[in-house]
């Protein structure tokens, strides 16, 4: 037996090997989500709630290319109802995509166009191209949200303290003009600090002024409003944006291991039985 | 392979594919009859996973190559169109990319095991080198795949490890221009890797079916490091190897799920899920973690073209291993010296995969300041990485060869069967004849 616990140890120690540095940011606010843990799931709720702060807020400067209208009404997705398996056949989804212009050609005259979304449709980015996205927005390119939850240390927890992390900067930093201090922003304020150089305040500056204010989306729910809630819950929507499949993996998760625990007891069982009248 | 076959075709139809293409008598003698010594312990069993853990690469990533597009503009959102709309996709690619991080910890097991056991001594060295052959294939093959999803840490991966190769005078540029297809990292590197990440595994194989022939040749070694001298010191392959391989297995296979299902970017660096840019470097570039062992070992040395000599010199070390081992005696169980000097060296390529993942200033023990030697603080990882890289080269180039003129042997067993082995049988052999023919 100690053996086999040995074995264990062995590979587990080896798994446990990287410790990635992280910068001098604030490491991201403890919070729960409804879908941490392994029997965690995404709050149909919190995610519709989140979409509406994306569509309201966020999508103003940021795209999400990598998503389709269509994935909102997917299975675990923000819409889904059971009532309409093909989520291309869900209403609010039609009329969630209905509601952009998509530039588009004309078939029969060649000009360019724009016309209703559908819900093959991929979300349209807020900018042409990469030089607007910057022109607009001091220089600063805002990044693509459709994977940010998984793309950063952190993950859905590191967006919900920026988003609520911003602070009055601490007296003695002189933040640059157009940008923002953020202790959980990556980065390094050294450069910018007049005060004691061995005590550098942590977080970096963010081009990103602070977006969410009290009672600047009114939720459909009656939900209330507040810049901890409207976070939360655009935080929990980016993160089914970035991993829409995670409830599937989770339950056949499950069911794997119930399969694979049961397959090794069988086979130590047989293992047993084999090795019976040989000594080794 | 080796010694008289006990094959008998059962039927006509066997007979007859006997006589004229004898594969099952292969089979049978490789994978029934085959002797193995039976005091094998469960580090034994991760030949049969690695096996395992190649074909499940093989076979997802075979899927994967289905779906993907090797573009340098859509190789990016191929992969995520994998997670997001192909059926399935998210847990092809999960148990592919875990599976490689998996692969290693197999291989690593496997390694360690054979140095310890001394599984690389007369007549084994041909397959210890074989082995060598593959596990340089398995570097190349997880360095070219972690470039495919085109995020920051696979491009500027890719550039940190190919400017490498350009270290090297005279031909290093030639050969970091036929790697890149050009004069940097971009479109041609990533179709030729692609290329090549699906043509090595199927090379990994083919060393891999040399390294079981030169294993079926030379017989397995085993705890004791004694040769087995008659049958009471072997049991056939199957049932017995083969049943207790196949529990190994589903044992590493849970671990493996846990990490596919529930942890699934664990092992991965989250600025994967950036898209590539050329014109922004990510602030900490980092290999994946099999490979920060001899990244620390690089960056130990301050000049470029010394330090990639020693990250492939601590490589060449393995290669040169069966001859830099003096002792006569093979397993180190008794070698009391050596044992010491083996968990050290355990410890010591633990800590250098800690010090390839930190900065190189970074403090060891934070806040305390030591002072300056060769530019650098005592007290930071790059210090810490160049004492156990001279660790791990004094551990091949010194221990390996002269411990043995001042260690004292233990005693080793005459034969497999003769010591009081671990576990006795729990009914004497002459009370239930022939087990494996019952139930």
């Amino acid at each position: 037996m100690l053996r086999k616990v040995s074995v264990l140890a062995a590979a587990l120690m080896l798994v446990a090997a990287p410790a990635f540095a992280s910068g001098g940011a604030e490491h991201p606010k403890e919070i729960e989500f409804s879908f941490a843990g392994p029997f965690g799931k995404y709050d149909q709720e919190q995610l519709q709630r989140g979409y509406k702060v994306y569509r309201e807020v966020c999508s103003a400067c940021h795209s999400m290319n990598l998503l389709s209208f269509r994935n909102l009404g997917q299975k675990g997705g923000p819409f889904y109802d059971p009532k309409y398996p093909n989520p291309n056949d869900n209403p609010v989804v039609k009329t969630i995509a209905a509601d952009y212009q998509i530039g588009d050609t004309d078939s029969e005259t060649g000009d360019a166009i724009q016309r209703p979304g559908t819900t093959a449709d991929r979300f349209p980015s807020p900018f042409p191209n990469e030089a607007a996205a910057r022109a607009s927005n001091g220089g600063a390119l805002p990044p693509d949200l459709s994977v940010i939850a998984k793309a950063r240390h952190g993950g859905p927890a590191y967006v919900y303290s920026i988003l609520t992390g911003f602070v009055t900067p601490p007296a003695g930093l002189n933040v640059p003009a157009g940008r923002y201090y953020n202790p959980y922003m990556a980065g390094d304020v050294s450069s910018a600090w007049t005060g004691d150089p061995h005590h550098v305040p942590p977080g970096g500056f963010i081009a990103m002024p602070p977006p969410l204010a009290d009672g600047k989306v009114t939720f459909d729910d009656g939900a209330p409003s507040t810049v901890n809630e409207q976070a939360k819950d655009v935080s929990a929507f980016l993160m089914w944006a970035a991993e829409p499949k995670m409830e599937d993996r989770k339950q056949m998760g499950f069911a794997v291991l119930i399969y694979l625990v049961l397959f090794a007891g069988l086979l130590y069982a047989s293992y047993r039985r084999v090795w019976r009248n040989e000594s080794h | 392979m080796s010694g008289h076959s006990t094959y008998e075709p059962k039927n006509a139809f066997t007979r007859w594919l006997d006589t004229r293409l004898p594969i099952l008598r292969l089979s049978h003698d490789t994978f029934v009859d085959y002797p193995t010594p039976r005091n094998l312990n469960y580090w034994w069993t991760f030949g049969g996973i690695l096996s395992l853990m190649l074909g499940v690469q093989i076979v997802t990533g075979i899927v994967l190559a289905m779906h993907y597009t090797p573009n340098a503009k859509e190789a990016f959102s191929s992969v995520e169109h994998i997670m997001r709309d192909v059926n399935y996709g998210w847990l092809i690619r999960y148990t592919h990319a875990n599976g490689a991080s998996m692969f290693f910890i197999a291989v690593y097991i496997h390694m360690l095991r054979s140095l310890y056991y001394g599984s690389y001594k007369a007549p084994r060295e041909v397959l210890w080198l074989l082995g060598c052959v593959i596990y340089l294939l398995m570097m190349a093959t997880a360095f070219m795949g972690y470039v495919l999803p085109w995020g920051q840490m696979s491009f500027h991966g890719a550039v940190v490890i190919t400017n490498l190769l350009g270290a090297f005078p005279v031909i290093g540029n030639t050969i970091t221009t036929l790697l890149w297809g050009g004069f940097a990292v971009d479109n041609p590197t990533l179709n030729r890797f692609f290329s090549l990440h699906y043509l090595l595994p199927f090379m990994i194989a083919g060393v891999v079916v040399l390294h079981v022939w030169a294993l079926h040749v030379t017989g397995q070694n085993n705890p004791t490091g004694v040769d087995p001298k008659s049958k009471a010191d072997v049991l056939p392959f199957t049932p017995y190897a083969t049943v207790k391989d196949g529990f190994a297995m589903v044992l590493f296979l849970i671990m493996y799920a846990v990490f596919v299902f529930y942890m699934p970017d664990a092992l991965g660096h989250a600025d994967n899920y950036i898209p590539a840019n050329p014109l922004v470097t990510p602030a900490h570039i980092v290999p994946e973690w099999y490979f920060l062992p001899f990244y620390a070992i690089l960056r130990a040395i301050p000049n470029k073209l010394m330090g990639v000599l020693a990250m492939f010199g601590s490589i060449a070390c393995l290669f040169a291993l069966p001859w830099l081992d003096r002792s006569r005696v093979r397993s180190m169980r008794y070698r009391p010296m050596m044992k010491v000097y083996f968990l050290i060296f355990v410890v010591v390529c633990i800590i250098l995969g800690f010090c390839g993942a930190k900065l190189p200033d970074d403090q060891v023990i934070p806040g305390l300041t030591t002072v300056k030697v060769m530019e650098s603080d005592l007290n930071s990882y790059v210090w810490l990485s160049r004492v156990a890289s001279l660790y791990y080269f004094v551990f091949f180039l010194v221990l390996m060869p002269f411990v043995a003129l001042f260690e004292k042997p233990l005693p080793a067993p005459e034969t497999i069967a003769t010591p009081a082995l671990s576990h006795p049988a729990e009914v004497p052999a002459e009370a239930v004849a022939a087990p494996e023919k019952k139930g």
